[in-house]
């Protein structure tokens, strides 16, 4: 790896005034450190902001699940709460990389890096989430510009994320066998106002289903899915999968998520 | 640069590191705890695993500057006064290796396994080392270790 400085903040604006020129932040480093290693990113300052209090921990109310940007995907998964309020959400943490992974890997980390195949993305999206900065609420619809790319300016830091509590909804992942990362996920929520669907690891960034979710606001079942059509234009296509059997695979994890719930 | 304090295998540990050192090299070349192997070095195959402040985490994706003020346990800290850990005793009976370099990672990762969960089934076995790699295939061997030790820890 190139040389950086590494420096740990106390506080979110201690973080905010350390993050000048090329500097960013470090919560568990999970996609940070091998980017960076591969070099494919290089940084002048790395600023460690898991010292920060309140900036890790989960609040649950019966409206919303308000969890702190470096709260790991393990306490997610592992929280009593989360699993009572929003149970796909904890299953969706259980099923990020693997236990190691979930022992340093964050909630806030995940979605500032918007990796297209990472999970948590698609439980922004469904569950109408909004992202609660040091300096502005962005809501979810507004946050995922595109590959690898969010709404955050530059040293913007991303301190709480709420979730709105559904009144059912489901993830279901169709995993790549070697990296666990999402060949296709589909978050489905039945919200008090409306159906979300939200589709990660199929295209070049997170996106809602519109078809899917006209349909399920009009019959929110597994079988209201059968005859809708999933257009396969502007799906990922790799060693892995092409555009077509991504879509073919959309309709059958919504199928999927739909039932479970 | 910056010199970080920390305990690894119960030894409090105060060296000067530069701030782009990684755990395991830190562990390694520093150290000499070269017990903590280095496989793929992308966090995918789970070689390098340890414990950082009692969680199985990933030495190769762990900045060593990030471990200030942390504990660290790495394999050769499990055998305590010459008698090994009973996951290592585990490991030996059952053959849980084959060429053994993916090891000592196995045998920490398990461990913080039956930290978290007493007596799992094999299904649970199998789904916590979604993140261990072993290169010779051997699984079976592994998976009964595990089982054999969780009865006995």
């Amino acid at each position: 790896m190139k040389s950086f400085n590494f420096k740990s903040a106390t506080n979110s604006k201690d973080a905010a005034k350390l993050a000048t020129g090329r500097a960013t932040y470090l919560a568990g480093g999970m996609t940070l450190l091998p980017a960076m290693k591969l070099r494919l990113a290089a940084y002048s300052d790395l600023i460690n902001i898991k010292k920060i209090k309140g900036l890790s921990g989960i609040k649950v109310s019966s409206k919303s699940i308000r969890i702190g940007s470096t709260t790991t995907h393990a306490e997610v998964a592992a929280s009593k709460e989360v699993g009572k309020s929003i149970p796909s959400l904890s299953m969706l943490a259980e099923g990020i990389g693997d236990p190691q992974v979930r022992n340093r890997g964050t909630i806030g980390g995940s979605i500032a890096n918007n990796d297209p195949a990472a999970d948590y993305p698609s439980a922004c999206l469904a569950l109408n989430a909004t992202i609660h900065t040091n300096k502005r609420k962005i809501l979810s619809d507004k946050f995922f510009t595109g590959m690898f790319e969010t709404e955050l300016k530059k040293g913007e830091l991303i301190e709480t994320i709420e979730f709105e509590v559904p009144e059912k909804s489901a993830y279901a992942k169709f995993p790549n066998p070697a990296s666990r990362y999402a060949l296709v996920g589909v978050y489905v929520a039945k919200l008090k106002k409306e159906v979300r669907v939200a589709v990660t690891g199929a295209g070049s960034s997170v996106f809602r289903s519109k078809e899917l979710e006209s349909v399920l606001s009009k019959n929110f079942s597994a079988s209201a899915i059968e005859n809708v059509n999933i257009t396969s234009k502007g799906l990922n296509s790799d060693i892995h999968a092409s555009p077509e059997y991504r879509a073919h695979i959309i309709k059958v994890m919504a199928r999927k998520a739909v039932s479970s719930c | 640069m910056a010199v970080i304090n920390l305990k690894v295998n119960g030894k409090k540990i105060s060296k000067e590191v530069p701030d782009n050192v990684i755990l395991s090299d830190f562990l390694r070349n520093l150290l000499n705890l070269t017990g903590t192997h280095v496989g793929c070095d992308t966090s995918q195959c789970g070689a390098c695993v340890v414990h950082l402040n009692g969680n199985s985490v990933k030495s190769c994706t762990t900045l060593a500057a990030d471990c200030d003020g942390s504990e660290i346990t790495t394999i050769e800290g499990l055998a305590k006064n010459g008698k090994m850990h009973p996951m290592q005793e585990a490991f030996k009976k059952h053959h849980g290796l084959q060429c053994g370099f993916c090891t000592p990672g196995m045998v920490m990762s398990a461990v913080d396994l039956l930290q978290k969960k007493k007596n799992p089934s094999e299904q649970e076995i199998r789904d916590w080392l979604e993140g261990n790699l072993c290169r010779c295939t051997g699984y079976q061997g592994i998976v009964a270790a595990v089982k054999d030790a969780a009865s006995k820890m």
